[in-house]
């Protein structure tokens, strides 16, 4: 199964990306093979509507569980109609949480962590 | 002749200057284009009436037709769509009424419906009405207002538009397709700061433009350095003079209670109309 970690950086030891929608890049671990890929997010820079173009682009990667410091509720509304299950609160770097994740330590949430435009640093959009 | 007041700052003068240029001139129309938040009505004594609704298309989905290809998601600019495996998921705070998703989708999914985002309003006297919109609480976007707002201009040969503050959308919109931009800024480093801002913008849509410093003497002379040294026509200062703050807060325009002020924004306009020419 592919589990994608929203991450700084395109490498497993990169420190984890805490906003959805305005992540750098996606990591794509395959716990079945132990593949490993970064996607980047092209919709980081977004004027308005990150987070549902970050779930688009989530859903074409074929993950099944997205973990990420949290989630606004368009990005939320968005997952859950892909079928990605989502975990917040994820901290460290790539390669940890995924461990954390295979151990069961990390749960799937039921709805959205953070309000609107929370990943865009204080600047309203 | 259209003129546009504007401003980077807000609270540096707009209304203020916008208002009192409009009842300074003959035959003469004042369009408040601050649709989050019009003020200029402050100054006259009838109330606004309600003109007309504003609305803008928004899509609706036939999901039995829809094939989820995805193309007017990829199509928006705005990320109103998406479109996750087999389901189309629709955000109507995002979308800005563009109507190119129904263009764009192959197999006619998509038709439209007219949603209401506010109002125009009409006011003012008989030398000057006065036209303002007011963008309904919750909507995000006020340029289609601004939009039908600026098509009113032409009932008087001389139209003069009060900007909304900032140099996003809703004040480029305002500021373009004018015969000149007045920029109001303050002799302090916040107004120049924002000045700058208006400034780069302004160039970029290429509205000749001029600048009015207000409330003049309560900082330094950078605005006026600034302007030297960029070419940039310093129209007029307006002194930071109690009386005109005393008839504001009692609603009065400068120019009705101080009659030298009238003879000031008469030659601001011609002035302007100078350098228009």
């Amino acid at each position: 199964m592919k589990v994608a970690v929203t991450s700084k950086g395109k490498e497993p030891g990169s420190e984890v990306d805490p906003r959805f929608g305005r992540c750098r890049y996606f990591a794509i671990i395959d716990t079945d093979t132990g593949g490993f890929e970064a996607v980047e997010n092209e919709g980081a820079l977004a004027a308005g509507g990150a987070g549902p173009q970050a779930s688009q682009t989530l859903s074409r990667t074929g993950a099944r569980v997205v973990i990420s410091g949290s989630v606004g509720p368009k990005a939320f509304e968005a997952l859950k109609a892909a079928g990605i299950e989502i975990i917040t609160g994820g901290a460290g770097t790539v390669e940890e949480v995924v461990k954390k994740y295979m151990k069961g330590e990390l749960k799937p949430v039921t709805s959205h962590s953070v309000d609107s435009h929370s990943g865009m640093g204080g600047r309203r959009g | 002749m259209k003129i546009t007041v504007a401003s980077g700052k807000g609270g540096t003068g707009k209304t203020t200057i916008a208002v009192n240029l409009a009842l300074s001139v003959e035959d003469a129309m004042l369009i408040d284009c601050d649709v989050e938040g019009p003020n200029s009505h402050i100054f006259f004594k009838e109330p606004m009436v309600k003109l007309k609704d504003v609305s803008i298309p928004t899509p609706r989905f036939d999901l039995d037709i829809c094939t989820y290809c995805g193309k007017c998601s990829d199509f928006c600019q705005y990320n109103a769509i998406s479109v996750v495996q087999d389901k189309l998921l629709f955000f109507e705070e995002l979308c800005h009424g563009c109507g190119g998703c129904r263009i764009i989708c192959p197999v006619n999914a998509i038709s439209e419906e007219e949603h209401i985002i506010g109002t125009i309003e009409k006011g003012g006297e008989e030398e000057l009405p006065l036209y303002h919109g007011r963008l309904n609480i919750g909507e995000p976007f006020g340029v289609p207002i601004i939009r039908e707002l600026k098509g009113l201009a032409g009932e008087r040969p001389i139209t003069i538009f009060d900007s909304p503050p900032g140099t996003a959308c809703p004040a480029v919109e305002t500021m373009r397709d004018v015969d000149f931009c007045i920029l109001v800024t303050e002799p302090t480093p916040f107004g120049l700061h924002d000045l700058k801002l208006s400034v780069d913008v302004i160039r970029e849509i290429g509205t000749p433009f001029g600048v009015i410093v207000n409330r003049d003497g309560i900082g330094d002379d950078r605005v006026e350095s600034y302007c030297e040294r960029e070419n940039i026509p310093l129209l007029a200062r307006i002194p930071n003079d109690l009386e005109i703050a005393r008839l504001y807060s009692e609603g009065i325009p400068m120019v009705k209670g101080i009659p030298r002020y009238e003879e000031m924004f008469r030659e601001l306009f011609e002035r302007i109309r100078g350098l228009v020419r």
